[in-house]
């Protein structure tokens, strides 16, 4: 991979986790409200996988979504202005941060029922396939999704169907605060699942981004292909609580356990990897990191800015 | 006009919007080789070919919920559930999304399908497949429910709802598949929202849909015969629901029983009634009152099952009591 688009990815991966880090910050102040689950540890998996993808290629994520829907370049004000719930948002503040949605993106958005939102990609993928398009459906989830019936029916229906959906399995280890072993039969391997249905299936590790692009490059390059479906998963590590409701570590998993998984932080293994290649030098992380900051901060002043919908809005939108 | 089953009308209404638009297509159990479960898409794999009607396995959650993703994509898919009893099976997909994505994405997507199958009870087919659900449906935001009674509404607004940028849900009745009636040669829509007078009269407002019209018309016959003049209105789309031609009836009546299939409480009588009173209250001479289906899973003995489902004698009783 060229140096540029390895330091894009470094960005990228920068912008997401410092936009959360305000976030979290947002939400203590009140500015953000409701349920806010952030993406702090998994950048690699998001950032990876969309830089892959092309415009015209469409995404769904889960209520985990703020990372996969700026890594599909959606503008970081709109999106802190959906998160406080002001007109300027993405979705003009009726989603608020588990529903962000940029159709001009095709990112078509963040879905709060576990699982549900699986059938939805297989349809976009269906419509592909009935107008003739070579478009993919890129769908993330985590692996709490992956007992629900939603995932079963899905991945029969795009397996039988041959339909190009990339299935990107987010497995964190952890359904809120459920560890996987006590969830999913096949917990040591949730790819035999897919598999089963006859899906093309294979494992990354998810903390390494170019680890991720390169997996994603070639399930992206294969479904266009062959036009079938493929399963990825993603071994990835969610560094703070399962929402901001609820402490990193404590009541399911243990200091420990969390501070090890933080020495893979996706940023320090990509960083470390340039400098150690020779590739790099402090100066220009130094610089990024003041990029990324000035992005951030001119998000929230945005988001700050910006009005809350009018009265008349609460009405509009339900039916044409 | 031409003569056609209620059956026959929706066939012909699905067709003509299949061949009018490529982006409809029509998905579900048994719609393609089978023709159907109750035939309604008979002729339709020959005509259309496997692409545009699609078999799917006994997965009403994914495939409605693929169908909300075609719809997201730009299609307008048309979902047949077998009966209306599975789609609970889908309601995730309904409920969640279908009717929210609209709003929750503030407008930017739309998703233009109809899912459609038979609701309510035919006959001894049990507590499973027997119920009327559409107060479900009609209680969110961001659905249209209809629910035609004779052949010629059913093909306008099968039409109507094909074309409609919202997820209409359609409920036919089972038992009405082999009714006749009339239809328009060709397309033509009826507009969602509208009811109509299906029997004019000036003593007492009958409100029913859906196969509790058939009843309401028997009924009004026989008390036709008394010297009693009942006004049958349809609303025939459930939600948006035609509030205001309920009211001109009740206005002019001064009267009204509702009838309807489903269970009592909660029912979408209740919500009738409430809508009604709001705008007639003062020209109301006695309360509303409704004949409901029983407050029970529905038996499948034949006796019971009689005694659940409201029929015409019910409904002449609870006029006379309304003129009391």
């Amino acid at each position: 991979m060229e140096r540029a688009q390895q330091f894009h990815l470094y960005r990228q991966m920068l912008l997401i986790r410092r936009f959360e880090e305000r976030c979290a910050e947002m939400y203590a102040l009140g500015k953000i409200g409701g349920f806010c689950h952030l993406y702090i540890g998994e950048e690699a998996v998001a950032v990876g996988a969309v830089e892959v993808l092309r415009p015209d290629d469409y995404v769904f994520s889960s209520y985990r979504d703020h990372g996969h829907c700026l890594a599909r370049g959606s503008d970081p004000g709109r999106v802190m202005a959906e998160l406080f719930g002001r007109a300027t948002g993405l979705c003009k503040g009726k989603g608020g941060s588990m529903h962000l949605i940029d159709v001009e993106r095709r990112f078509m958005g963040g879905y709060a029922i576990v699982g549900g939102h699986l059938p939805l990609a297989a349809g976009v993928a269906f419509a592909t396939k009935y107008r003739g398009g070579d478009q993919v459906a890129l769908c993330f989830f985590g692996e709490g999704a992956l007992p629900s019936g939603a995932c079963h029916e899905t991945l029969n229906l795009a397996a039988l169907w041959n339909l190009p959906v990339l299935f990107l399995c987010e497995n964190n280890r952890y359904g809120m605060g459920t560890p996987v072993e006590r969830a999913v039969a096949l917990y040591q391997d949730v790819s035999q699942g897919a598999k089963a249905y006859g899906i093309e299936a294979s494992r990354v590790d998810g903390m390494d981004v170019l680890a991720v692009h390169e997996a994603v490059s070639a399930a992206v390059a294969q479904i266009r292909a062959t036009q079938r479906p493929y399963f990825l998963e993603a071994m990835t590590y969610r560094f703070l609580g399962h929402s901001m409701a609820d402490p990193s570590h404590g009541h399911y998993r243990t200091k420990t356990e969390v501070d090890e998984a933080k020495q893979r932080d996706p940023l320090r293994l990509l960083k470390t990897r340039l400098v150690n290649e020779g590739r790099a030098n402090d100066n220009e992380f130094t610089r990024i990191e003041q990029d990324v900051a000035a992005v951030v901060q001119e998000a929230v002043a945005f988001a700050d800015a910006s009005p809350f919908p009018s009265a008349q809005a609460l009405e509009e939108d339900v039916c044409s | 006009m031409t003569p056609a089953t209620y059956r026959e009308a929706l066939n012909q209404a699905l067709r003509e919007e299949m061949r009018r638009d490529d982006r409809v297509f029509l998905i579900g159990e048994d719609v393609a080789h089978y023709q159907g479960a109750f035939k309604v898409s008979k002729g339709f794999l020959e005509e259309f070919g496997p692409r545009r009607v699609v078999d799917t396995p006994i997965t009403e959650l994914g495939f409605t919920g693929l169908a909300v993703g075609a719809a997201m994509a730009g299609l307008r898919p048309v979902v047949e559930v077998m009966t209306f009893n599975f789609a609970i099976l889908a309601l995730d997909q309904i409920v969640n999304n279908a009717a929210k994505i609209r709003y929750m994405s503030g407008g930017q997507l739309t998703v233009p399908m109809v899912i459609r199958g038979p609701g309510s009870a035919a006959h001894q087919l049990a507590a499973q497949h027997s119920q009327s659900l559409e107060a479900w449906f009609c209680h969110v935001p961001g659905l249209k429910v209809v629910a035609p009674s004779t052949p010629y509404d059913a093909k306008g607004l099968l039409t109507s709802a094909i074309r409609d940028d919202n997820p209409v849900i359609f409920i036919e009745a089972q038992l009405l598949y082999p009714t006749k009636g009339l239809v328009g040669e060709g397309d033509y829509q009826i507009p969602l929202g509208v009811a109509d007078i299906k029997r004019p009269g000036a003593d007492v407002t009958l409100i029913a849909y859906s196969k509790m019209v058939v009843v309401a018309l028997e009924a009004a016959e026989r008390l036709a015969q008394e010297g009693i003049q009942v006004e049958v209105v349809d609303p025939r789309t459930l939600r948006p629901l035609d509030v205001e031609t309920l009211v001109a009836s009740v206005k002019k009546t001064g009267r009204a029983v509702i009838v309807e299939e489903g269970w009592p409480f909660a029912g979408l009588g209740a919500q009738i009634a409430e809508s009604v009173y709001q705008q007639a209250f003062a020209s109301l001479e006695r309360p509303i009152l409704r004949v409901t289906g029983g407050d029970v899973p529905m038996p499948y003995a034949r006796n019971l099952e009689d005694a659940a489902v409201p029929n015409a004698d019910r409904v002449v009783a609870a006029v006379h009591q309304v003129l009391r």
